[in-house]
């Protein structure tokens, strides 16, 4: 297992490592670059900018310089941004997407998981219709149209909670993460029906019922395991949408998280900002896609005979 | 060869017209053909039904809402530019880059999918690992990225996107392709010669043409989806120009004095998603029996 553990650890260093080299690539063929502003500047104060921010230099020198500082976790300045470091903006905003996007997956799981069992134990009835029903509309309205009308509903008409700004209370982070969690939640409601509906085809369960357990053993110690495996490998994709859809959550509702200056850094060539952001992210996901295959190791017993090996 | 061409056709055709029955049986599918078809419509003619275009202003009425008392039958926004008309516009660029970002990846994921299937061995892990690589990126950063870098021109939108959805259109090719691969016609075409590039292209790919239909039919959602959500962050579709995903940007910051600014996209792309779903599951109930 610990040797599965460290493969799969090593094996994340190169695709972190295309990732930046990607990004970096990627930002630097953008046309334009951080110092053409609505007024231009004097050629000589663009030069000394651009010296002063090591633009100035071949392409691989730069490369390789980023790739030290990287090491060292320095993100460098920000280019734009310009009393700040990247780290500093980074520092300030990245708990408040964690808080987000962790609440909003608990979310997801802890209601999506109980909503689609119970409508598999109960197929073909009205709380079946009504789960999947919702979960269908859950998957196909997206995160923009659901946001601003929790807002309207909740925070405007019926007041009951905080819409927008960011003072630091909790309860402004609530209409955000219930936006951000509604089409995970659907999604793995979907899923854990459908696995549920499968599981309890399987052999074993038949075996257990034989041997005269009684429904609740057979279900809560052989069929929902199992069937939360599916539900499992989902976190990682899932990771990756509620990031996405944090984007324009933290825009919608005016949080200070990770999202803000992405795309303004990105549409004004900001390229250490653009870049050490998409590295966090890229990060993110990348260890919680490794914890996720990590625990299916240790919950699914045919993953952990082949680990072994 | 000629001969293993005219076997395949009589078995190709009674799995279509099999599916084309089962199809037809599914009401939600069906339902699903005739929403879209009448949105794809609506959004050719509708908008010269209008006597506005997509970027008029109209200065006598900004804003006003949903009413047949003028010629603004879905309202207006807080320029006077005519909802009924834009939305149609919106309809129009969503389903156009749905489609065309659904193409560019069914061609790269199709021919990349067939050649690792049928080329197998070491070449097929080498492309195979190459696809799981490019998954565990967060391709949507790089959704952003690619925008950036191409200036936020509206055709590099739909490449962009579909540059990147090609990699679950390559597993599923690749699967279908690794059985076909030691079929008895791809053998026989093999023991005559031809040349495995035109085996992929004349025996395998139009084998796998039924997985392919249905993941590109639900791909085209996927697609329209991010795209709305480029154009909502304000990096797909630019002003004046209307998509599904700018007009609802502008809806979501007018929602309190005007809903119908929201509403109105909202529903729009909920119907054309939840149609495109719905089509997509009726197709793989259709084509492929076992499940179902």
């Amino acid at each position: 297992m610990l040797q599965y553990a460290l493969r799969r650890l090593f094996g994340a260093v190169p695709t972190l490592f295309l990732i930046v080299t990607l990004a970096f690539v990627l930002v630097r063929l953008a046309p334009g670059g951080p110092f053409d502003e609505e007024q231009a500047l004097a050629p000589e104060v663009k030069a000394n900018l651009e010296r002063a921010y090591g633009l100035d230099r071949p392409l691989h020198e730069q490369y390789a310089n980023y790739l030290g500082a990287l090491l060292r976790g320095d993100l460098g300045p920000s280019m734009r941004l310009r009393d700040f470091t990247v780290n500093e903006l980074i520092a300030t905003g990245l708990p408040v997407s964690l808080a987000l996007g962790g609440m909003a997956i608990l979310l997801a799981v802890g209601l999506g998981v109980p909503l689609g069992a119970l409508a598999a134990l109960r197929q073909n009835s009205a709380v079946d219709h009504a789960v999947m029903g919702v979960a269908v509309l859950g998957i196909a309205v997206p995160v923009y149209v659901v946001a601003p009308l929790l807002a309207l509903v909740f925070g405007i008409h019926l007041g009951w909670l905080p819409v927008g700004g960011w003072s630091g209370d909790a309860r402004e982070l609530l209409l955000p993460t219930i936006a951000l969690a509604l089409p995970t939640l659907a999604y793995v409601a979907r899923l854990m029906r459908g696995s549920v509906l499968e599981v309890l085809r399987l052999p074993h369960v038949r075996t257990a019922r034989a041997k005269g357990l009684s429904p609740a053993a057979v279900l809560w110690r052989h069929a929902l395991p199992p069937a939360f495996l599916p539900v499992l490998s989902y976190l990682g994709p899932a990771t990756a949408a509620v990031l996405t859809g944090s984007l324009v959550v933290e825009t919608i509702f005016g949080l200070p998280g990770m999202g803000r200056y992405l795309v303004q850094g990105a549409l004004n060539r900001d390229y250490t900002l653009v870049l050490g952001k998409v590295i966090v992210y890229a990060t993110l996901i990348l260890s919680l896609n490794l914890a996720v295959d990590l625990l299916y190791g240790v919950l699914d017993p045919r993953v952990r005979q082949r680990g072994r090996s | 060869m000629s001969a293993v061409a005219a076997e395949a056709v009589p078995a190709g055709r009674s799995l279509w017209a099999d599916a084309r029955r089962r199809l037809a049986r599914n009401r939600a599918a069906i339902a699903s053909l005739w929403v879209l078809g009448a949105l794809a419509v609506l959004a050719l003619v509708g908008p010269s039904l209008s006597p506005w275009s997509y970027d008029a202003l109209d200065w006598d009425h900004v804003g006003v809402g949903p009413t047949f008392a003028n010629s603004h039958w879905l309202g207006t926004d807080p320029l006077g530019r005519d909802l009924y008309v834009r939305a149609l516009h919106g309809v129009r660029v969503s389903l156009a880059i749905g489609l065309l970002a659904t193409l560019v990846s069914l061609a790269i994921g199709v021919t990349w999918g067939a050649a690792a299937g049928y080329a197998g061995g070491r070449v097929d892990a080498v492309m195979m690992r190459t696809v799981d690589v490019l998954y565990s990126l967060p391709y949507i950063f790089f959704v952003i990225l690619l925008t950036v870098v191409f200036d936020r021109h509206p055709a590099t939108v739909f490449v962009a996107i579909g540059a990147v959805g090609w990699l679950t259109m390559a597993r599923v090719v690749r699967g279908q392709a690794q059985s076909l691969r030691h079929r008895e016609f791809v053998e026989a075409a093999v023991a005559a010669g031809v040349p495995p590039a035109r085996i992929v292209w004349r025996h395998v790919v139009p084998n796998l043409a039924g997985p392919v239909i249905v993941y590109a039919t639900l791909m085209v959602p996927q697609m329209i989806l991010v795209e709305s959500f480029l154009s909502f962050l304000g990096l797909g579709i630019q002003e004046p120009l209307a998509s599904l995903g700018n007009l609802m940007a502008e809806g979501a910051a007018e929602m309190e004095n005007a809903p119908w600014l929201l509403l109105v996209p909202g529903t729009c792309l909920v119907a054309i998603v939840l149609a495109l779903n719905f089509l997509g599951d009726g197709l793989r109930d259709a084509l492929d029996p076992r499940e179902g």
